[in-house]
């Protein structure tokens, strides 16, 4: 009997500590959901208001003018300053340039892992070295260079020239997650395949690839989060054709009273494509985040 | 089917100018015959593994050349060799059922599918294994995976079958147990087989014959008989056999005596030893365990104490500590001797082993 009261404890322990951990986590997110549902007046009040219906009556206003790009009175009499016309425009920048340099970064540091993981390489280990200490500056150290270099190349406010340099940032990142995988994967399945009479490109494509999708998922995720997310290059390189979301969202910070409610409508749209993405390839992600962990 | 010829095979890994390039096989000069069953058998880093990888062609002879058949293969790729390759680890497709691991090296061949079907069909019912092939392999016991590879090896009928230690895997009842189906299948399918283990159980019980290497160096080919009973090195001699023949340093006296280098020792030669060390001085003594007996009269050469005793039921084996060295006995069930004791220790003269100490080769 005091051993099942002991695991009942426990059991009822873990779930309390876990509700702790969600709570402490989920909570940012559900007040921004919450507030963007809001009229002005409830953003602004000094009382917090937590659940819709009962503590206020939400409303959608804040999404149709952020999506829609209708002015609208508020009730407080300010006029929003800000463009919100832009807001679908920038998602779709954010959406073709995270996508793209995610898509290249992760096909590109792919090959160069496999490469490094496979075949000798003279000075491999100085290579691999040099590839990571691309990442151990602080981004911004490089800003003014890049700004200059992109003006003198025209790759100011291009989708070319932002997906280029996300798709640099990123690459260290990939090839020194996927060398991890590939060193995983037993090099007998490409020698295997070999022997049953396909090229080495062909055992690549039919055997190793199938068995790297869940790193790659993996590393897809975070490598599109960070181009999702990355502020201050997208804030100084590109003003107006290829901007993101990012500098838009601090633009309406900045400009008249601030908008709580349609920056919290316009936050949650802009999160919800990575939910979504990472949601798809959550069973791989999983996969991907243990490999090293299963058993040959 | 087909025979495999290597000819002044070496590999050598690294670069030839730096200290550190390893030799991993020199000179290596083998034919296996067709249809036959030849275990490369050895240490770990004998070479027997890179040997059979050359012969796949995953590893690139350094010089010597390896035929198949009477094509020179050292510039064919795996996949032209018609070749099949067990690995040690499997290497099952953990992506593809098994019905997709088994098909896959006749789909490179653009095979009809009707054809893929009735292949696979076959082996699969050859291996007992047709209730599993919409699995997938990494969930199947090590046992089934076993089969498995052993399937995706003979679907596409090739001239040789190369196996890498495909046992070392499984638990030791079902090691026995496909040690004699595979040996059987191999008689069936008449394919050569050239099967690299260190286990020499599995090549003893196996093979026609062995090729025993060491430190790149190839020591001996023969049936295991011979391997056993006529070892040409002292290698051979101590790597074969359970426990491992008991050896001696010992110095030849007149020709008809062994004197033990620490003057432990004193065994009378056969006459018929005369005239073969009459250039050769030192040298290691050798007998395997059950040419000695341990015996309470006056036919006893040497004396020796009880140190440890292991029955195993249908022998007991005696180590015996003789003062300056130790010596196996394997002894009939029923003759006991206690721990401790003082024991006569008879040597079967007609059944020693002479080796010289320089060279390790034998006399």
């Amino acid at each position: 009997m005091t051993q099942q009261r002991e695991s009942l404890t426990r059991l009822i322990g873990f779930w309390v500590l876990l509700g702790i951990v969600i709570f402490f986590f989920m909570f940012p997110l559900y007040w921004i959901a919450v507030s963007s549902i809001k009229t002005r007046a409830e953003v602004i009040n000094r009382v917090p208001s937590y659940i819709p219906y009962a503590q206020f009556e939400p409303t959608l206003d804040n999404y149709t003018s952020v999506l829609l790009g209708t002015t609208i009175q508020s009730d407080t009499g300010v006029r929003a300053s800000a463009d919100l016309s832009i807001f679908r425009d920038r998602l779709m920048n954010s959406v073709i340039i995270a996508g793209s340099s995610t898509i290249l970064a992760v096909i590109l540091g792919t090959l160069a892992a496999y490469a490094v993981s496979r075949f000798h390489i003279r000075g491999e280990s100085d290579l691999m070295f040099f590839i990571l200490s691309t990442r151990m500056l602080p981004p911004i150290v490089v800003l003014i260079p890049i700004f200059l270099l992109f003006s003198n190349l025209n790759l100011r406010d291009s989708y070319p020239g932002i997906i280029l340099l996300y798709t640099t940032v990123n690459l260290p990142f990939v090839v020194w997650m996927m060398k991890g995988f590939f060193d995983e994967i037993p090099v007998e399945y490409e020698e295997a395949a070999m022997i049953d009479g396909y090229s080495r490109l062909e055992a690549i494509w039919k055997i190793v690839i199938p068995e790297a999708i869940p790193a790659m998922a993996a590393t897809a995720v975070f490598s599109a989060i960070v181009a999702w997310n990355e502020f201050v290059f997208a804030n100084l390189l590109n003003r107006t054709y290829a901007a993101t979301v990012p500098p838009w969202l601090n633009s309406i910070i900045g400009v008249g009273a601030v908008e709580w409610g349609r920056l919290a409508a316009a936050s949650v749209i802009f999160v919800i494509p990575i939910v979504i993405f990472t949601f798809l390839v959550r069973n791989y992600l999983l996969r991907g985040v243990t490999f090293g962990a299963v058993r040959r | 089917m087909a025979d495999v010829r290597l000819i002044n095979v070496s590999k050598r890994f690294g670069e030839s100018k730096k200290n550190d390039a390893v030799m991993a096989v020199k000179d290596l000069d083998l034919d296996v015959t067709d249809g036959e069953f030849l275990v490369l058998l050895g240490p770990s880093g004998c070479g027997k593994t890179t040997t059979l990888r050359m012969v796949a062609g995953l590893e690139r002879a350094t010089s010597g050349e390896i035929f198949i058949g009477d094509r020179s293969v050292n510039d064919l790729p795996p996949g032209d060799r018609d070749i099949a390759f067990v690995f040690q680890f499997y290497a099952l497709y953990p992506h593809l059922s098994v019905y997709d691991n088994i098909s896959f090296p006749l789909r490179a061949q653009n095979m009809s599918k009707s054809e893929v079907d009735a292949q696979v069909q076959r082996v699969a019912s050859r291996l007992k294994i047709e209730h599993i092939l919409n699995r997938r392999p990494n969930r199947l016991p090590s046992g089934e995976q076993q089969r498995v590879a052993l399937g995706r090896a003979m679907v596409r009928q090739p001239q040789v079958f190369l196996m890498d230690e495909p046992l070392t895997n499984l638990d030791a009842s079902l090691r026995s147990e496909m040690r004699v189906e595979l040996k059987h299948l191999q008689q069936e399918l008449g394919t050569t087989m050239l099967y690299v283990t260190h286990d020499q159980v599995e090549a003893m019980s196996m093979s026609h014959r062995i090729a025993v290497m060491n430190l790149g160096v190839l020591q001996q080919v023969d049936t295991p008989l011979e391997i056993y009973n006529h070892p040409k090195t002292l290698f051979v001699a101590t790597f074969i056999g359970s426990p491992p023949m008991n050896t001696v340093a010992c110095t030849v006296v007149d020709g008809h005596y062994l004197q033990g280098i620490d003057n432990s020792f004193r065994l009378a030669l056969d006459s018929s030893y005369t005239a073969r060390l009459a250039n050769v001085k030192e040298v290691v003594f050798g007998v395997r365990s059950e040419d000695v007996r341990l015996v309470n009269d006056d036919s006893a050469q040497l004396r020796g104490t009880v140190a440890v005793r292991e029955p195993l039921g249908d022998e007991t084996i005696y180590d015996m500590d003789m003062g300056q060295y130790r010596m196996a006995v394997k002894t009939p069930p029923r003759q006991m001797f206690r721990q401790g004791e003082q024991v006569g220790v008879a040597i079967n003269p007609k059944r020693i082993h002479l080796f010289d100490r320089v060279t390790g080769q034998a006399v």
